[in-house]
């Protein structure tokens, strides 16, 4: 039972960094482009399916919470303002679609919310990511690292890569849904992300190897781990090719894949801790009941009809968005 | 009052609950307006329903909006601020609220886009599914919660292991009577909101002369249906009033401001409790009615607040004062619903000035009549969140600093009040643009998934002209 969640809750949170990841990539390059014709395409282009995507975000956080309550507890507790200032960004942002579209005086407030609360929630998510890497300072189960535990360098430097990241996968979805100046200034900023990316994990390596991360330690012990760097670095070459010869589709698979490869390694090394390295899955689940009550509605019935939707509503806005659409 | 961050979290939970509590109550009951609007329509085919029903679902879809967001928030909030509560009882509260988030999003995700934008691509029949199945979402959601919080406030079913509350019985968990009673008495709350703000609107429009046809029939359908659920909602108050007497003494004795045992007991009307001398000041009471409230008895003897210790006694003055406001808000709306119902079935209502006033101005009493509702029953259950199991003090994240806390407050604070101005500041320019002569067309920009998108700038002259061009 505890394995069924766990391998709901790697769905539920790998869905919502792909999904989400990319929203937050447009409305991070939001904040570079100039002029509002192409604002207003990169708005239509995440528009449709930001809401279903950031639903993600709280089936993973309800499940957690439900199937391994004591992960959510500690993590939730211990990254209290970092989720705070997530919660922040994302609600900014969120309203920022529908209240820019009718106003034109105060646009630019929303246009800075838009912008600075999906800079704002990538780099918490990245830092609470790196923080966990590093390992959080935990005793007897709870967390003792004080107000600003999570702070060091190797998070923040995996907020900046994550933003990074988010930002590619924005672009390349930019190039596969836009048409004219936006998928230009997409191509464009492609290379410079994706070189950005390459510099971030090869200082992570370096990092890691520098300290002696634990991580570290299970990646040299396990070598079949290394299916995943490779999947990605073949994914990378893909990208590199598919950009080069302006092909609009494969741009986004290939660092979707990139995502995939970077999720499971980090699952992977986790494994079986939910917490690296003090608590375990098994340590974490919730009795046999709680999970088998979840299991036999949701897990069985609502689970695999919320993937469903998702497929439909990803596959009714496919393809291009027409530029004559707005009626911004 | 030192502020602690327990003081801190305490006052940030009421804040960003008594927020969100707003649209979904809103949301809720106008879910159901519109689900019966939708079945009048189809029934009968008469064009005003529709126009009714089109003007309803734009403000629906901005409150929804808004309480998507605001809801979020609360996922969250208990692991950040109340990390031994999520702890010790997420085995419990985790399950409950997943299949909020499972149900709630499974129905209304599903069949809002279709509500808003499907009009003209689905059959009529489905269209009325899905108005049907957005209604049936959004009581599903509420369900959960009340599952959730009743189980805080009479906790069953469940076993302490090591320092966890483990569930051994879901039947009791779920099917607990006090969860039946207390989500009739949330549903019915939420359907006469949305009554009264329809009704507060036709009001408006007749007052102002415009939208007569449509007003009329908004006036003539919320004013009925209020008349009818407001004695029901009474059974049910009275049948909560029950479950605190016999679940949560301390809580029925601070509601009355009884502080010492009495036999038979008195009904304090109103005064001002005083807990330094344990007595009221300027009480007016009834002899023997608080024993035939209490006990459905002229001779029981009831529980006084000083039965308990002093560390386990709740507040007094907002539960008691809470529990009053509501009541009160629940009269003026009787008599607004009763007296209003009589006119129109004379056909004497439009002359009404008066009470045509009396009924816009009324919008705000659901809202009050809600949020003091849920005052009594929170403050009321203190000093306890887990009802005789887990204190407050004790469930608060054990490490959170003063600093955090009051910044997290302030954000919140800052940023809902921000959001709550531009949201409402919308949802007025909707009603007064008003059901505008044209059926909505289905824009090529409107997409689903985007509740708030259905409100367009006004054009220039005020007219409502047609999107897309």
């Amino acid at each position: 039972m505890a394995m069924f969640w766990i391998s709901v809750l790697a769905i539920s949170i790998l869905l919502y960094v792909l999904l989400d990841g990319f929203d937050l990539g447009v409305g991070m390059i939001f904040g570079v482009v100039r002029g509002e014709p192409q604002r207003d395409a990169l708005i239509s282009a995440v528009a449709p399916i930001w809401d279903g995507n950031e639903t993600w975000l709280v089936v993973s956080g309800v499940i957690l919470w439900g199937a391994f309550p004591i992960v959510y507890s500690t993590l939730m507790s211990a990254f209290y303002l970092p989720v705070l200032m997530m919660l922040a960004g994302l609600i900014l942002r969120g309203v920022a679609f529908e209240f820019r579209s009718k106003t034109r005086r105060m646009r630019w407030i929303w246009n800075a919310s838009f912008a600075g609360g999906s800079l704002v929630a990538a780099f918490m998510q990245g830092l609470m990511v790196g923080a966990l890497v590093e390992g959080l300072p935990l005793a007897d189960g709870r967390y003792v690292g004080g107000e600003f535990g999570w702070l060091s360098p190797f998070p923040v430097l995996c907020g900046i890569g994550l933003c990074t990241g988010y930002a590619l996968l924005g672009a390349c979805w930019l190039v596969r849904k836009c048409e004219g100046g936006a998928r230009d200034t997409a191509y464009r900023l492609i290379p410079y992300l994706s070189l950005g990316l390459l510099v971030f994990l090869v200082v992570v390596f370096a990092y890691a190897l520098a300290e002696n991360l634990a991580v570290m330690r299970r990646w040299l012990e396990r070598p079949y781990l290394s299916v995943f760097p490779i999947i990605g670095a073949l994914a990378a070459i893909l990208l590199a090719a598919s950009v080069r010869r302006r092909q609009d589709g494969p741009p986004f698979v290939m660092v979707a894949l990139i995502f995939i490869a970077a999720f499971g390694t980090l699952a992977i090394s986790f494994w079986p801790y939910m917490i690296p390295f003090a608590i375990t899955i098994a340590d974490a689940a919730a009795p046999h009941s709680s999970l088998a009550f979840m299991f036999w509605g949701e897990g069985l019935f609502v689970f695999p009809l919320m993937l469903l939707y998702t497929a439909i509503s990803l596959t009714v806005f496919r393809g291009k968005i027409r530029a004559t659409t707005d009626h911004y | 009052m030192q502020l602690t961050a327990l003081l801190l979290s305490r006052l940030q939970w009421a804040f960003t609950i008594s927020f969100h509590i707003i649209f979904p109550a809103f949301t809720i009951g106008l879910a159901a307006w519109l689900m019966v609007l939708e079945v009048l329509n189809f029934a009968t085919g008469r064009p005003a329903y529709r126009l009714v029903f089109e003007f309803w679902l734009k403000i629906f879809g901005v409150a929804f909006g808004l309480g998507v967001v605001s809801g979020i928030v609360m996922a969250f909030q208990f692991g950040t601020n109340w990390s031994e509560l999520s702890r010790m009882s997420g085995p419990i509260q985790g399950p409950l609220l997943s299949y909020e988030t499972f149900t709630g999003f499974a129905l209304e995700a599903s069949f809002f886009g279709i509500l808003l934008f499907g009009r003209s691509r689905v059959r009529p029949w489905f269209y009325l599914f899905s108005t049907v199945m957005v209604a049936l979402g959004t009581a599903l959601s509420a369900f959960w919660i009340m599952a959730n919080n009743t189980w805080m406030q009479v906790p069953v079913g469940y076993a302490s292991e090591q320092d966890i509350f483990a569930p051994t019985d879901w039947f009791k968990i779920v099917l607990n009577p006090v969860v039946w009673v207390r989500f009739a008495h949330m549903l019915l709350a939420a359907f006469l909101t949305g009554a009264f703000c329809v009704a507060a609107t036709g009001a408006w429009y007749l007052l102002r002369d415009r939208f007569a046809a449509e007003a009329r029939i908004m006036l003539r359908m919320s004013l009925y249906l209020a008349a009818i659920l407001l004695p029901v909602q009474l059974y049910f108050g009275h049948l909560n009033g029950d479950y605190i007497h016999e679940h949560q003494p301390a809580k029925f004795a601070a509601i009355e401001a009884r502080w010492h045992d009495e036999q038979p007991a008195a009904e304090v009307l109103i005064g001002i409790p005083d807990p330094a001398t344990e007595s009221n000041k300027y009480a007016l009471s009834i002899p023997v009615l608080g024993s035939l409230i209490a006990s459905m008895s002229f001779t029981s003897k009831e529980v006084g607040l000083t039965d308990f210790p002093r560390q386990d006694r709740p507040p007094v003055l907002i539960p008691f004062f809470a529990f009053r406001i509501m009541v009160g808000c629940w009269l003026i709306m009787l008599v607004l619903a009763w007296t209003g119902s009589y006119l129109i079935a004379k056909g004497r209502i439009e002359e009404n000035r008066p009470l045509l006033w009396a009924t816009f101005l009324s919008f705000p009493l659901p809202f009050i009549a809600i949020l003091t509702g849920w005052f009594t029953a929170e403050v009321g259950r203190q000093p306890w969140t887990i009802y005789g199991v887990l204190r407050t003090a004790d469930a608060v994240t054990p490490f959170l600093t003063v600093r955090s806390a009051t910044v997290s407050l302030v954000v919140y604070c800052v940023i809902y009040i921000f959001i709550f101005a531009f949201g409402s500041f919308y949802i007025h320019r909707l009603l007064r643009t008003g059901p505008v002569g044209h059926l909505v067309l289905p824009s090529t920009a409107a997409v689903p998934n985007r509740p708030m998108s259905v409100i367009e700038p006004p054009a220039a002259d005020g007219l409502h002209v047609p999107v897309g061009e």
